[in-house]
């Protein structure tokens, strides 16, 4: 009996494994982030728009936020650049940007030419505060809740679908949570 | 037209060289430092744990070996993490709380990874099995003639 029967569970098996990996849909560049439930890390940088003055996620604390990271060489940003701007006319969290290994001068022309959807832009020239953050690839959206956690993380463009169907009902959830 | 041949190609050659690595050139002199530490111990640390790190931009190659800008700065930063003294476990550890699991080339044995690390073992357990009873079977079957030595000359 078990001489027929092995060989049937071990193909059946084989199907599924293949089934799961070969599956196109699946998204192989998707990694979960281990910063889940962790607090965001805290950083202060230089504003991209101006040298002299400093962006910082302190001045957020206590407040539910969206950060997002971007960089004038990624192509899926400008892509994401108009959802953004919707967004930020939507008036519900403040969006504090993060320019990854960027070049200033171009990023500033970015966002005279595309609009500045941001409350404000960290421009991180070496990458360290990408780097804890656990940014591999641009555009990254990262949602923050009132208690400083990072909640949620989408790595692809930012587009309403998305916004609608992750974001708004976690920043609902997190308003009503944390005091 | 022979002289001028080798360098025109060698112009050709400097143009492609200039037009492939421009780029990197320029955004490597950008914020980090790539190179020999004076240290060969920490140097010898250093080789060894950027080969035991996933570049997560090109996934199939190491920290050590990617060109992605990641990998340089994470190469940076594991040097800066050797020089301020931290341990290789901290340093995997910095790289596993930003990263996940995924960073690592050696992930520790745990509840997720035992089936990855145990499953090479219990493949030849079961393949010794098969091999046992197949052997054993076999050595009960009796032997139906002699063996046929051909036709003698």
């Amino acid at each position: 009996m078990w001489k027929y029967l092995l060989p049937v569970i071990a193909f059946v098996g084989l199907l599924v494994l293949f089934a799961i990996g070969l599956n196109p849909k699946r998204d192989l560049h998707y990694l979960p982030s281990p910063l889940i439930g962790k607090p965001a890390p805290e950083f202060t940088l230089t504003d991209v728009l101006d040298p002299n003055r400093t962006v910082s996620n302190r001045s957020l604390a206590g407040h539910v936020y969206v950060f997002n990271v971007w960089a004038t060489w990624c192509e899926a940003c400008r892509e994401e650049q108009h959802t953004l701007l919707e967004i930020a006319q939507q008036h519900v969290v403040p969006i504090l940007g993060l320019d990854w290994n960027d070049d200033r001068a171009r990023a500033q022309e970015w966002l005279r030419e595309l609009g500045d959807p941001y409350s404000g832009v960290g421009f991180d020239q070496n990458g360290r505060v990408a780097i804890n953050w656990g940014v591999y690839g641009a555009p990254e959206t990262y949602l923050v809740d009132r208690k400083g956690r990072i909640v949620f993380k989408h790595i692809a463009p930012m587009t309403m679908q998305v916004w609608n169907r992750e974001f708004l009902p976690r920043i609902e959830a997190a308003r009503r949570g944390g005091a | 037209m022979r002289a001028a041949r080798p360098l025109a190609a060698a112009i050709a050659g400097a143009a492609l060289a200039a037009l492939l690595l421009g780029t990197p050139i320029a955004r490597a002199t950008g914020g980090y430092v790539d190179g020999e530490l004076a240290n060969p111990a920490l140097q010898a640390r250093y080789e060894h744990i950027t080969h035991r790190l996933r570049c997560l931009v090109c996934q199939n190659e190491t920290v050590a070996d990617s060109d992605a800008e990641l990998a340089a700065e994470l190469r940076a930063e594991v040097r800066q993490m050797l020089l301020a003294g931290k341990t290789d476990a901290q340093i995997y550890r910095f790289m596993k709380d930003r990263y996940g699991e995924f960073v690592l080339y050696d992930p520790p044995v745990d509840a997720k990874t035992v089936f990855i690390w145990g499953a090479p073992f219990a493949f030849l357990l079961i393949g010794g099995i098969v091999v046992y009873r197949i052997v054993r079977a076999r050595s009960k079957m009796p032997l139906d003639e002699e063996p046929d030595t051909g036709p003698t000359p």
